[in-house]
């Protein structure tokens, strides 16, 4: 690896001084579960690393009800998958981060360092998107919120200035009769990068006939993860059945942009898009009843 | 305990053998005190690093080492230059002839570089970091020529040739045009026209399988200290000190006493660590010469897929012809078997195995094979235990599975009718020895597994079958007897599954003593004879008979001293458990720690030696059943249950004759369904490290349930039989005869991904 | 080259300081620095598991921490189970159980079943098999780790009853 430097500040203040003015010679580092293996693999090329794991609010979770979940950018996935709140809260969160590698990469790996890794397979971001999570942005302006959709911009990059700091992702407070699940393809059945990924979430009227509102999101099958509007709007006032599922898979499968890669191929991917997609909207309105199945 | 496990056992009641004693290295590697490959840190160490080719196939125009040179902390630069040219001779050591140049070039290339991760130069520094930094500041001047990763491609007229002067070698057919075939070799018995003229039934298809690594979790590794009195030290990851010794002794032009080969203990190997190329360890010393410091020398995991030697991926046809009774008239067969970079797969010859061993299960009276061994610009092949086996099975077991299909018949019932008894002549003109492929068949019939019906939609049995020969060659052993009764014996087998335990209980079974009064150590190539890698499943067979020999030495020159103790003969001495009589009116008796205790009084020290070169050993049989379910949305498979029976001769210590039907069970899984090189079309491999290179983890598999069959193996005291390597023969086939009764379609590539299935039933 | 940053943190229950660049590892300070070979490098990139260590009582990939980042935390290596008693139950199960082979992974397989036992006294197959899903083997088939693994916490739990007697 080539030498750097590292310091590790104690507020965001600090963290957002250093990182302005050194332009894309300093990182943040979180997990390092990506990061050392970029630096490793000559991927990034760095002066400057900048621990925040020492910076009080990026390490916290805060639940409220009625306000929602606030997690502090440097949580790790261990912590998240065994908060109590969280899981009986946002299970479709929970989904994501348990499948963040295996347990050493989940004592580490953090959910925000997933998310500005921005690979199109992050497992956290179609769940968080479907959420309907928050970022909170430091820079020296001062803050800025972008929701999670809009966070990557392309394989690796993100709508971060190269002296702003992620600080935390807001997740609002879930309304009755809703549930949400996160569901990918792997080969194996632990340690893979997803094939194909996908998100959803469901608003159901009270007898649970109707489905009033959806989301879904699309993971390793475009140059981002995916929102794909089309798909959760065509379930407006449906009824939760296979056939309003299907539809909304093939309207998943249209919004795709699958590559053939080293992981898979593109119609290997589409396929697997129409197949994830049913099973997360049966996961998630299974929750949105009551239930805890996820729809495998 | 495997819940199924029965051993059909002989009737002799061993007193060591057969037993489950812990082995003498658990502790250590338990606690993290065992010493693996770069785990030797010695003063003044410093780092090596490669600079590797980052082009499939290229023409090196210049080699610029004075960047590297001047950066600080850099002690020394080598290149090819820095060696002493070696002739084209062969080197006719270990498994395989090989060409010393082509070792040379593989070493460090001069010439031409042949795959991606080809090493040209190295450089040694003060940390691996620095090591890293300065090998990026070597130039290299490269002319980039296309490459040929597909073994058929290379066949092909005006595919680029590795080797312009090559010219295919072959008894049948020669050629004078230079080709990327190396050699042809055909095997005929019989007359197969006319065999399959009386067959009824022919099934003929084709099939591919991928380059697959070893994937030992430990990267090559060594520490090399040339000294000023020159001699060369090296520790390192090895199967075979007394190979590497010998290799290391031409390619440094020195003597072998003055170079000291130390077998550290090794992280997994099965075939990717025989000394046949060197991969690290004559630049690591040579770097130490240049800069008069220890050189450690590590590969990082991207380097030991790139730049090491997987196993062959191939191109297969399979063609057998049975009659509506069940009997096989005829079989055929084309491999053409990727060699990598350099000439030598496992096809053909002393180190070739796959067309001898494909239809070996079988009693088949005409067959044709025909096999390539074919050069692309992937690194060279080596074994990946059974070598070559593996790849011919997978068509082969499935062809007979669609013949016993098509037939109506139980995949085991035809298998029986068909079966190869002591005596059945191989299509190579060999004949089987005494063998156990029919008892293995009807202990698989029979055990629980098969027994339990499965049902349900989209699940599958398949049956495989699956020889693999074994091996002797030499080995050595020594037995020094101590004073209080206690024995230190060596041996030079590095010990890569438990071989200096189980030898030792061979040892002590002869000297009548616990195991526990054995010391049991390898030893390095300085402190015993020369004995031949561990591999070929033949070191409890063949290193145990050294230390039968050694032991039964020992036990005679002891004879000797009791004798010269009481005053009688030594013909009036007996030995029998451990107790020492003599027969001379009354009974006069001492133990063994009792004569060991009166040796430096009748002559000093008693050694035992046993150097070996046992022939006639047997090969074993595997037959594996498995229980799948796939997803038909996704191609998934999931395992259900997997059962491996095998006849395992003598299992001297049944644990660990279960850990190498589980380990080799596993690692056939992961060859039928996860592994496999990638490539892109520049030759670049695209999945050079464990992410994407995906061997089998622990909730992928169930429990290995295991059946030992016991048919004594010929030429050993306790009837030993290797049991390491068949266990990789039957998994992939037996895993796509279960997916096809699974899915209702074959799968005829590897490995059997997901993606393939979904394609195999039409969903993509 | 960065100025080597001074580190003070526990290991294996005692105190050690060390000089290391920011770049170096925790697995390359524990084996080049602090002459604690035990953990392994298999993969270097968190995919095998052969470097598992406990940080803070957790199971991480020591060769995705940097060394300067365990400054003030506590880290057990393999070489810190086993103490003056004897092994360690799960140490003692896997030899008795036959559970290791060449035995390269065992210490990051060591580390991270004691991270599950020390959370889940009585873990089912399936989910020792899940919680090892990043500690690879090659050698095992890893039919007796697993035995291992529930031999141990059968023996844990006894020894627990003992005491609580």
């Amino acid at each position: 690896m080539r030498a750097f430097e590292y310091i590790a500040p104690t507020t965001v203040g600090e963290a957002v001084t250093i990182l302005a003015g050194k332009g894309d010679r300093v990182r943040p580092l979180a997990g390092g579960t990506d990061l050392i293996v970029q630096l490793r693999r000559s991927i990034l090329d760095v002066d400057l690393i900048v621990d925040i794991k020492k910076i009080p609010e990026l390490n916290a979770i805060t639940y409220r009800p009625g306000e929602g979940l606030t997690l502090g950018a440097a949580v790790p996935c261990h912590r998240i998958v065994e908060d109590a709140d969280i899981v009986r809260v946002y299970p479709g969160l929970v989904d994501a981060a348990a499948l963040i590698g295996g347990t050493a990469i989940k004592g580490r790996a953090t959910v925000g360092g997933n998310l500005c890794n921005a690979a199109p397979s992050g497992d956290s971001i179609p769940a968080m998107i479907v959420l309907g999570a928050i970022c909170t942005i430091m820079g020296p302006e001062g803050v800025r919120s972008v929701p999670v959709e809009r966070f990557c911009t392309g394989p690796g990059k993100t709508v971060l200035g190269v002296d702003e700091l992620l600080v935390s992702i807001h997740f609002p407070p879930p309304v009755a009769h809703s549930g949400a699940c996160y569901l990918r393809f792997i080969p194996r059945h632990e340690m893979d990068i997803a094939v194909a990924g996908v998100g959803a979430s469901v608003v159901l009227n009270a007898e649970g006939t109707t489905i009033a509102m959806a989301r879904v999101a699309l993971g390793a099958v475009g140059p981002t993860p995916l929102y794909v509007e089309a798909a959760g709007a065509a379930l407006r006032g449906k009824a939760p059945s296979e056939e309003s599922f299907s539809e909304a898979a093939r309207l998943a499968q249209e919004g795709a942009r699958p590559i053939t890669d080293v992981r898979g191929t593109e119609a290997q991917r589409r396929h697997l898009v129409g197949v994830l997609t049913r099973r997360a909207l049966r996961g998630a309105v299974e929750r949105a009843k009551g239930g805890t199945a996820n729809g495998r | 305990m495997s819940k199924d496990k029965r051993s059909i056992a002989g009737t002799t009641d061993y007193q060591v053998v057969g037993t489950r004693p812990p082995r003498y290295d658990a502790p250590d590697k338990l606690t993290g005190r065992a010493l693996f490959g770069a785990d030797t840190n010695l003063p003044g160490m410093l780092y090596g690093k490669m600079v590797r080719s980052p082009h499939a196939h290229a023409r090196i125009r210049s080699i610029d080492t004075h960047r590297a040179d001047c950066y600080p902390g850099v002690y020394a630069v080598v290149t090819a230059q820095d060696f002493r040219w070696a002739e084209d001779s062969n080197a006719d050591l270990d498994e395989s002839a090989v060409n010393f140049r082509y070792l040379h070039e593989n070493m460090l290339a001069q010439e031409k570089v042949l795959y991606v991760g080809h090493p040209v130069a190295a450089v040694a520094a003060s940390s691996v970091h620095v090591a890293e930094e300065a090998a990026k500041l070597v130039e290299v001047q490269y002319d980039v020529l296309p490459a040929v990763t597909d073994v058929r491609a290379a066949t092909e007229p005006g595919a680029p040739l590795l080797h312009e002067q090559m010219m295919t070698q072959s008894l049948s057919k020669p050629s004078q045009m230079p080709s990327n075939i190396a050699s042809h070799i055909q095997l005929v018995k019989g007359d197969p026209s006319q065999g399959f003229a009386q067959a009824d039934v022919i099934v003929e298809r084709e099939f591919t399988t991928s380059t697959v690594h070893q994937g030992y979790i430990e990267p090559h590794a060594c520490t090399a200290w040339w000294g000023l009195d020159d001699n060369l030290t090296v520790w390192t990851t090895t199967q075979g000190a007394f190979g590497m010794r010998d290799k290391l002794a031409k390619l440094l032009d020195h003597p072998m006493s003055s170079i000291r080969v130390i077998p550290t203990e090794v992280g997994g190997a099965f075939g990717g660590k025989l000394p046949i190329f060197i991969f690290l360890e004559a630049v690591a010393g040579l770097l130490s010469r240049k800069a008069n410091r220890p050189v450690k020398m590590t590969m990082t995991r991207a380097e030991v897929f790139l730049a090491t030697n997987p196993t062959s991926g191939a191109y297969m046809k399979a063609k057998v012809g049975v009659t509506r009774e069940g009997r096989i008239t005829a079989a055929q067969a084309e491999l053409y078997f990727e060699a990598g970079a350099y000439p030598g797969s496992h096809i053909i010859g002393y180190s070739g195995f796959a067309a001898g061993f494909m239809f070996a299960p079988y009693d088949i009276p005409h067959g044709q094979i025909d096999a390539y061994d074919v050069v692309v610009n992937k690194p060279r092949t080596a074994a990946y235990r059974a070598p070559g086996v593996t790849q011919a099975n997978f068509p082969a077991e499935q062809v007979i599975d669609e013949l016993a299909v098509h037939l109506g018949m139980d995949p085991i019932t035809f298998r029986l009718k068909n079966v190869a008894r002591e005596g059945t002549g191989l299509i190579d003109g060999a004949s089987h020895g005494s063998i156990g492929a029919e008892e293995v068949l009807r202990a698989a019939q029979s055990s629980a597994h098969y027994s339990t019906p499965l049902s349900g939609p989209y699940r599958g049995r398949g049956v495989a079958q699956g020889y693999w020969g074994n091996w002797g060659a030499r080995s050595s052993c020594t037995i020094s007897v101590n004073g209080d009764g206690t024995v230190s014996l060596v041996s030079g087998s590095v010990d890569l599954s438990g071989t200096r335990t189980t030898v030792a209980m061979q040892a002590a079974e002869v000297l009548g003593i616990s195991l526990d009064r054995i010391k049991s150590s390898v030893g390095d190539t300085d402190s015993i004879g020369y004995t031949e890698a561990s591999g070929g499943s033949r070191t409890t067979f063949a290193t145990g008979i050294a230390a039968i020999t050694a032991a039964r030495d020992v036990i005679a020159q002891m004879r000797g001293r009791a004798a010269l103790w009481w005053g009688v003969q030594d013909q009036d001495v007996t030995f029998d458990r451990g107790i020492f009589t003599a027969h001379q009116g009354g009974d006069l008796q001492m133990i063994f720690a009792e004569v060991a205790g009166k040796l430096s009084e009748t002559g000093g020290a008693v050694t035992g030696v046993g150097n070996v070169d046992p022939q006639g050993w047997g090969g074993a049989f595997g037959t594996h059943i498995a229980d799948v379910q796939v997803d038909p949305e996704t191609g998934k498979v999931d395992i259900l249950r997997y059962t491996v029976v095998q006849d395992v001769g003598k299992a001297i210590h049944p644990s660990y004759v279960e850990g190498q039907m589980q380990g080799g069970a596993v690692q056939g899984i992961g060859w039928g369904l996860y592994e496999g090189y990638q490539y892109n079309t520049q030759g670049d491999m695209i999945n050079p490290g464990f992410l994407d290179y995906k061997i089998p983890t622990m909730p992928d598999v169930p429990m290995i349930e295991t059946v030992m069959v016991e048919v004594p193996g010929p030429n050993h005291p306790y009837g030993v039989r290797g049991v390491g390597e068949v266990p990789i023969v039957p998994p992939p086939a037996a895993l796509a005869n279960a997916i096809c009764r699974a899915i209702g379609v074959r799968v005829t590539g590897l490995p059997m991904t997901p993606a393939r299935i979904l394609e195999a039933m039409g969903v993509i | 080259m960065a100025a080597k940053i001074r580190v003070c943190a526990k290991i294996n229950g005692e105190g050690v300081e060390f000089l290391c660049e920011p770049r170096q590892s925790l697995l390359e300070c524990l084996r080049d620095i602090l002459g604690l070979t035990g953990s392994k490098e298999g993969c270097n990139d968190g995919n095998c598991g052969a470097c598992s260590v406990l940080l803070n009582g957790r199971v991480v990939n020591s060769c995705l921490v940097l060394g300067v980042e365990i400054d003030g935390q506590e880290v057990t290596t393999v070489e810190g189970l086993a103490d003056w008693r004897g092994l360690h139950p799960l140490q003692q199960a896997f030899l008795d159980n036959a559970a290791l082979q060449c035995g390269y992974c065992i210490p990051g397989i060591l580390i991270a079943s004691k991270a599950l036992l020390d959370r889940e006294p009585s873990p089912s197959e399936e989910r020792i098999r899940t919680w090892l899903a990043g500690n690879l083997c090659r050698c095992t088939g890893y039919d007796k780790i697993v035995r291992a693994v529930q031999d141990a916490a059968a023996r844990l739990t006894q020894a627990r009853q003992e005491v609580n007697r």
